[in-house]
Formats: structure tokens, sequence, C-alpha cells
């Protein structure tokens, strides 16, 4: 079997291969046609056996803007799982008939099963409540294009940092890079996984500080990062009815914030983000979401260009 | 007092602190190994006051990286023609793979027969705690999760 190249999470990149890939994907941005058939002939299986708006879409648009195809589903139920059929079976079909192959699944750690029998590259389009790469990369565009850099930041997270993979992976990232503080905001329920805290504190030496309210950190952000509290990682109704009204941010919760800073989040928001706020000009979670196309464009061809 | 006699070929499980004994005896699942087994438990001990010992008559190989999650201060004594001619100290496992579930629901390795819970030691004090290499999650391993 070929050694090729996955992206299962955010380790499995350097931080010059992060850069050349927000790089590629801003010049993607700026200059889209001479991208417009750089994957022609190629074929991408798009696997999410978990539902997915965003991710799912944004890559099959990225894929098609390179004018390359896409095969696969958007519903376990559909895919030959629903007969009983291993995941490892399956990757490792649809890598025959795949040059490159996107999934998501509910399963922590499935990407990485993924990753051991496939011949083709794996990317993790997010594993449960776990990791979420590619949101990440999407997340650090972002933060390049409107604040000119990625280090030396101030950053909130917000919500439910206990199962929101794109905080996981964007803070394991953002340790990385030079000069960035923590600031996580969430219940005592919904705090960071044990064993993410272990691997910050260990591994990358990461300073955070856990509070429990915003008000009294909002005007020390340069990025306020908010999530939704997901009702799908609740094991008890009850649990979730009483923590997911815990964060709403409104004009009044933001009106002591810096004017440089910016609001970000993954989507889809259910109300921890009140429409009023879409109007400020620090609200950029829209645009984050465009960004998200570039950046996929630049992992999926450069994927590619590596497992030639 | 109790005394069991030395065996003339075969392994001495050592210094086993009392009560882990059955632990061993179940973990190693001696009950199905064909030859001469004792196991002594609670006999007196300089350095742990009591201690449990297992006597093997018979060629056995054994895994002691699974010794050592059980209890890391045990010694393993190799005989032959009555004479140990070997000596093995245990530690506790810096990598354990397929010997028990992780803690996490949602991790792939509790859902799926392909693949074995894989874990790295990240604190081998009191409990020993486990960092699964699919989830990240950390599982404490408390002696009982034991299942492949």
């Amino acid at each position: 079997m070929n050694k090729v190249k996955h992206l299962i999470e955010p380790d499995d990149l350097t931080n010059s291969e992060i850069e050349s890939l927000i790089s590629k994907g801003m010049d993607i941005y700026d200059n889209p046609k001479n991208y417009s058939d750089v994957c022609k002939g190629k074929i991408m299986a798009s696997l999410f056996f978990e539902p997915s708006t965003r991710t799912k879409f944004s890559f099959d648009s990225a894929m098609i803007r390179l004018g390359g195809n896409v095969i696969g589903f958007s519903d376990a139920s559909t895919s030959s799982t629903s007969k009983g059929e291993s995941l490892a079976d399956t990757i490792k079909v649809m890598s025959f008939y795949s040059d490159i192959i996107v999934m998501r699944h509910p399963k922590e750690g499935a990407p990485k099963l993924a990753s051991m029998v496939s011949e083709v590259p794996i990317i993790n389009g997010g594993d449960g409540g776990h990791q979420h790469p590619t949101q990440t990369l999407t997340d650090l565009i972002t933060i390049k294009r409107f604040k000119g850099n990625i280090t030396n930041h101030t950053i909130g997270f917000c919500g439910d940092l206990k199962h929101g993979r794109t905080v996981h992976s964007l803070i394991k990232t953002l340790s990385r890079f030079e000069g960035n503080n923590f600031i996580l905001v969430s219940p005592k329920e919904l705090r960071l996984p044990e064993g993410l805290k272990y691997q910050l504190t260990k591994q990358y030496g990461t300073k955070f500080t856990e509070v429990e309210t915003l008000d009294e950190v909002m005007d020390k952000l340069d990025v306020l990062y908010m999530t939704r509290i997901q009702k799908e990682r609740f094991f008890n109704e009850e649990d979730y009815l009483r923590l997911k009204n815990s964060y709403i941010l409104t004009n009044d919760k933001i009106s002591n914030a810096k004017a440089n800073m910016i609001i970000m989040h993954p989507l889809p928001r259910v109300n921890e983000i009140s429409y009023e706020i879409d109007d400020d000009p620090r609200s950029v979670y829209f645009e984050q979401s465009r960004m998200g196309v570039f950046v996929r464009m630049a992992l999926i061809t450069t994927l590619l260009e590596e497992a030639k | 007092m109790l005394e069991v006699k030395g065996i003339k070929e075969g392994i001495v499980i050592d210094h086993i602190k009392a009560g882990n004994g059955l632990k061993l005896f179940n973990l190693l699942m001696l009950e199905y190994i064909n030859c001469p087994i004792v196991l002594v438990m609670n006999v007196d001990s300089k350095n742990l006051e009591k201690k449990d010992i297992i006597k093997i008559e018979d060629k056995f190989d054994l895994d002691l990286d699974k010794l050592g999650l059980i209890d890391s201060n045990i010694t393993v004594n190799i005989i032959k023609n009555n004479k140990v001619i070997d000596k093995k100290n245990v530690t506790i496992p810096k990598k354990v793979k397929g010997t028990f579930k992780c803690s996490n629901p949602r991790c792939i390795t509790n859902s799926d027969d392909y693949i074995s819970p894989s874990f790295k030691l990240i604190d081998s004090k009191g409990t020993p705690e486990y960092l699964c290499e699919y989830c990240e999650e950390i599982t404490k391993y408390d002696g009982y999760l034991l299942n492949k």
C-alpha cells in the first residue's frame, strides 16, 4: 500500500504546512480561475455517516470548483454500513473508487481507523466531539484575513467546550503559534475534556483561564469563538435543556468589547448569537463559512499532489 | 504455617500485593492451563507484610505488560532444575493494546471489532491513567475493565 498523507487531526500538519495552506487558500480566493481545472479527472468520495450541511457542501463545492468530481452519501442509512458492513471495509473499497476521501463519522477516532486501511488520502470532516481539523483551517484563514496574522491574540472560546470538536482542533493548533492566550468560557459541566487539557499543558505548555461568564472577560478578547450547546452530544435531555441558553450574544453583551475584536462561529448557530449581531462589523461568521471553501480547495490540491 | 514446596521447572510470580493474586490468576486465565498451579494468598512478607504468590510448574509465556497493569511491584522468577535462572521485574506498561476498554462510549474502539483499543500511559501515580490513541480521552485503569 502507498504511504499517503492524511489529515486526521491538526498535528498531522506542521506549522509551515498550515501557513502554506492558508496562503494557497488566499491565492485561490483572489484568483479562482487559476485553479478551475487542477483536479480535472479526479474523484473525491464524500462519505458523511452523520448529517452535515456546511462541511459536506463546502468540500463538494471545493472539488467541483477545482474541476473534479464528487461521489458519496450524506446519510449512513443509504450506505452498506446499514447492512452491517464494517467501517474498515467501506473505506477500503471506496479508496479503490476515488482519489481522495473526506469523511464525517459520529464515532471518535473513526477517521484514524479509516486512514489505516485506505489507499488514498483521508480527510477528517469531523469525528464525534473529538476533532475537526478542516474547520480549523477555515478558522485560521479567517483569523488571518481579518486580523492579519494567527499569532499574539487573546482568544475566547465560549459554549460547549466539552463536545465542541471545532474548539478542540482550533485550540490545539493555535497553541502551536506564538503568543496566543486562551480564555475558556463554559459551564463547569461543559469544560474542555481532561485528555485535551493534558495534551495542551504537557505537549505545548499552553496556558488558559477557565471562567463561567462572558461579561467578565469580554473586553480582553481579540477573537470571540462562539459555539453551540450540542443537543446531539448529550445523553440526558434534562442536562441539555438546563444548559442550552447559558450564553446568548446580544448587542448589549458586546458593548464593551474591543472595536477590532472579531466574532466567529463554526455554524450552525441555534440561539447563542442573536440575529441583531449579524450587522455588527465584528461579526465574521458568514465570511468564515465562505473562506472554508478556499482553504479546503487548497487542502485537496495539496494532498492529491503529495499522493502522486 | 502453610508450606508450599518449590517447583522443579516453571515460573514463580512473587511479591504480589495481597489480594491481587486472584486477579492475576484470572487475568492470565490460569484455570485453563493443564499443569500444576499453586496460588498462595496472604503469606507473610518482609516488604509487603502480606503477599500472594503464584507458582506454575510448566514453560509458560507471560505477558509482563499485563502483569504490570495489575501490580507493578511483582517479580517473576524463571526456575530450571530447582534453581532460579532468571528474575524479571515488572513495570506499568507505557503502551497497552487490547487489554481494557476505552471509557469513552463514543470511541470507535467500543463499536468496531476491526480494531483493538490502544493506549499510552500518561500518569503512573496511583491508579494508572491512559490516553486513548483513537479518541484521545483518558481512561483510568481500575483493574476491572479487562475484556479481550
